[in-house]
């Protein structure tokens, strides 16, 4: 099983979120922020809906033969001294580490920034089996320390204001001998730093998600800008790579294309700071470097995807775009939505991970605004699939009966017109009638969803059809 | 021959929409009006109701095709097919299509259909060598751009240039102009929490933009940010862009104290 999701709960998460001061400061702080980023960053790249377009082509071809690509993959990893591992299932990749670490009788592994870690609630297992798993990032290592979940696919800590993190630090730092509160976000990030530093020494293992599987050559890739990964990856004896089967891609060419849309769409940088390649282990004249190098691919559901109607969510390279420019997760934040992936990624993705029955919430809300496809640097039809999942849904019957009840009245009246006239007639008529001299209703039993929050617009008066038909007896 | 003569001869079928139809008629007597004024004839349908989103948007696929056959059928035989609403028009012109993808009768009417509907605003935009607008409208406004009317109808510069024509009015652009009101058909009253956040944002920035009237494409979000105004207190009026466009302003403002006939 994967972690647990409150996806269901989410109208209840979404009420305290909006009711958490300190949360929606957190988000006033940062939303704007990766807005105007990326849109100058774009700015800076006027070619950057041609790249785009030819981003999407190279995994849609990928799609197309994707057992092949993986299994290039594999031969090529291989041959550089590397073992490809193949997991079906959370439960599997959980096993398949946890072997791994019991073979070099590891006791603490490093972690790079992956959220298919999160996605298999690999921290908990490990932990469970004696294990210390230590966040290397900043933002895993903030929301580590503090118990938390990332509320975001690319800064997990984005509902933490920096006051929050300097009394988390100093209250867990206290004890390693840190003893001055830091105010300045340098001197909370070199605090990290040097607690970190000494974890990076003392780790058997190091574990890194991957944005790319490059086919062609067996090589992994990962994105960073703080380079935890690189000593992560570079200073155990162990480096593991964990990643999902639609991280692969051709060749070396490929990752550059998609990389010149994931910068700017996830941080607004022409280029991340880090782009790290590792193929097979330390070969016999390197100085440095892990002694084995192991691939941990997961499927978890994805594969299900290919050929259906959901597919294109598999495209997503994780750059959080859709989720900084959501404006229903810029009310509530990532916490809200769950589960490992908030924000309209999570609502597309989420159903086809933990099912729909799990998760229905996610899919219903949105607006259908639109801004996340618009800013999908993979063109991904968010909305779409998000209502494709509304569909599965309606066909197992999860909405309530009452829902699907007036939708079912409203869809007898709206095809049989002459009827539909009568009713929407005589209900505008009264509705008319009992209107208000000021010109709205401050509640109305029927609409007590719209009423609840803002006043409901009175008629003007008889429907548009009645008057013109008045007018035009003859009318065709 | 003057361009008034030449339009004559092009019939527009107006599809009113299901809010219009029962909450502010006005909309669709304006469009008649300025549609009437630039020459062209326009013609109601009778079977018409509603465009099939609250099916589709709630996941019924099936329901939806059964109201979207039915419109086609009832549209098929126009031309022109002009819709005062972003949203609606996106359903028909895009969503349709989606919709019977698979479908053998309705996969290619459908695809016809679909270039024949065009949003008002849109459609206005592209009349040839069009008289200017000559509304008497006063005062200064905002425009807020319907998500649907913005990303499936691509209406942006188009309302604000034809806004632009009418001497006395003003244009005072909001802060946020691109971001959603919260309304999003049954999401604003399933979520109304979440929505009540999106639009107080949107009543704020219609405030701060200092304009005296919003104006919008689409009833579903005027009915929206009205009712929040109201509920909140504000003195903004919200109306739809063509009652300014058609110089129809003596209706009282949506959710405002009606002038009562009789």
């Amino acid at each position: 099983m994967t972690v647990n999701p409150t996806s269901n709960n989410f109208k209840e998460n979404a009420k305290k979120a909006l009711a958490d001061d300190n949360l929606q400061a957190a988000l006033n702080n940062l939303k704007g922020g990766l807005i105007s980023k990326r849109k100058e960053a774009i700015k800076r790249l006027p070619e950057f809906d041609a790249i785009s377009t030819r981003a999407k082509n190279i995994k849609d071809e990928v799609f197309l033969d994707l057992d092949f690509y993986l299994e290039k993959f594999e031969k090529k990893t291989i041959e550089y001294g590397g073992v490809v591992h193949w997991a079906e299932d959370a439960n599997d990749a959980k096993n398949i580490i946890l072997e791994l670490l019991k073979s070099i009788n590891a006791k603490i592994m490093t972690k790079g920034k992956t959220l298919i870690s999160e996605e298999i609630g690999l921290n908990e297992f490990l932990e469970e089996n004696g294990i210390e798993p230590v966040e290397t990032d900043l933002g895993e290592y903030i929301v580590q320390i503090a118990g938390e979940k990332p509320s975001h696919i690319i800064a997990p800590a984005l509902h933490k204001t920096k006051e929050n993190v300097a009394d988390l630090f100093h209250e867990i730092h206290s004890p390693l001998g840190y003893k001055e509160r830091q105010n300045s976000a340098s001197a909370l990030v070199a605090e990290a730093r040097s607690v970190l530093r000494k974890r990076y020494l003392e780790a058997d293992a190091g574990l890194t998600g991957a944005n790319f599987l490059v086919a062609e050559t067996g090589s992994t890739a990962i994105v960073t800008n703080e380079g935890n990964g690189d000593l992560t990856q570079s200073l155990p004896k162990m480096h593991i790579v964990l990643a999902t089967i639609d991280k692969v891609v051709p060749t070396l060419e490929d990752v550059s294309t998609i990389l010149r849309v994931l910068n700017p769409s996830a941080t607004g940088q022409d280029m991340a700071t880090y782009v790290t390649f590792s193929t097979g282990p330390k070969r016999r004249d390197d100085n440095a470097g892990p002694d084995q190098f192991h691939v941990v691919i997961l499927d978890n559901g994805r594969s299900d995807l290919i050929g259906t109607d959901k597919q294109d969510v598999l495209r997503c390279i994780r750059c959080g775009a859709c989720m900084n420019h959501c404006p229903v997760y810029g009310a509530v934040g990532g916490h809200a939505y769950g589960w490992v992936y908030p924000g309209p990624i999570g609502a597309a993705l989420n159903p086809a991970l933990i099912g729909i029955e799990k998760s229905h919430h996610l899919p219903n809300a949105s607006t259908f605004c639109g801004r996340c496809e618009e800013v999908c640097p993979m063109q991904i039809p968010l909305p779409k699939i998000m209502r494709h999942w509304r569909n599965e849904e309606w066909k197992k019957k999860i909405p309530k009966y009452s829902v699907r009840l007036v939708l079912k009245l409203w869809l007898f009246l709206v095809l049989n017109p002459v009827l539909y006239r009568i009713v929407s007639s005589i209900f505008v008529r009264i509705l008319s009638f009992f209107s208000p001299q000021k010109g709205y209703f401050s509640n109305l039993p029927f609409a007590s969803g719209w009423t609840s929050v803002r006043d409901f617009p009175a008629p003007e008066g008889k429907s548009f059809l009645s008057q013109w038909e008045e007018e035009h007896d003859d009318n065709k | 021959m003057n361009n008034e003569l030449k339009n004559k001869k092009t019939e527009i079928a107006l599809f009113v929409t299901c809010l219009v139809d029962l909450f502010r008629p006005s909309v669709a007597f304006a469009t008649i009006k300025l549609l009437k004024e630039y020459g062209y004839t326009v013609v109601v349908p009778k079977a018409q109701s509603c465009c099939g989103q609250p099916a589709y948007n709630s996941g019924d696929y099936e329901g939806a095709k059964k109201v979207a056959s039915a419109v086609i059928n009832e549209f098929d035989k126009y031309k022109n097919v002009i819709v005062p609403s972003g949203s609606c028009a996106g359903m028909m012109a895009k969503h349709y299509v989606d919709l019977f993808k698979d479908d053998p009768e309705f996969s290619k009417k459908s695809l016809i259909f679909s270039k024949k509907v065009q949003e008002l605003i849109s459609f206005l935009s592209k009349i040839p060598d069009r008289k200017k607008l000559h509304s008497n409208f006063k005062g200064t406004i905002t425009y807020h751009d319907s998500c649907s009317s913005l990303r499936e109808a691509g209406v942006k510069h188009q309302a604000r240039e034809l806004l632009q024509e009418i001497k006395g009015l003003k244009i005072k652009e909001l802060k946020h102009t691109e971001v959603c009101c919260g309304f999003g058909g049954t999401f604003c009253v399933k979520y109304p929490q979440i929505s009540e956040r999106m639009v107080s944002e949107k009543v704020a920035d219609a405030e701060a933009s200092g304009a005296e009237i919003l104006l919008s494409g689409d009833l579903g979000c005027l009915m929206n940010i009205a009712g929040r105004a109201s509920r909140e207190g504000k003195k903004i009026e919200c109306r739809h862009v063509i009652e300014v466009m058609a110089d129809m302003t003596s209706v009282s403002p949506i959710g405002k104290k009606m002038k009562r006939e009789k």
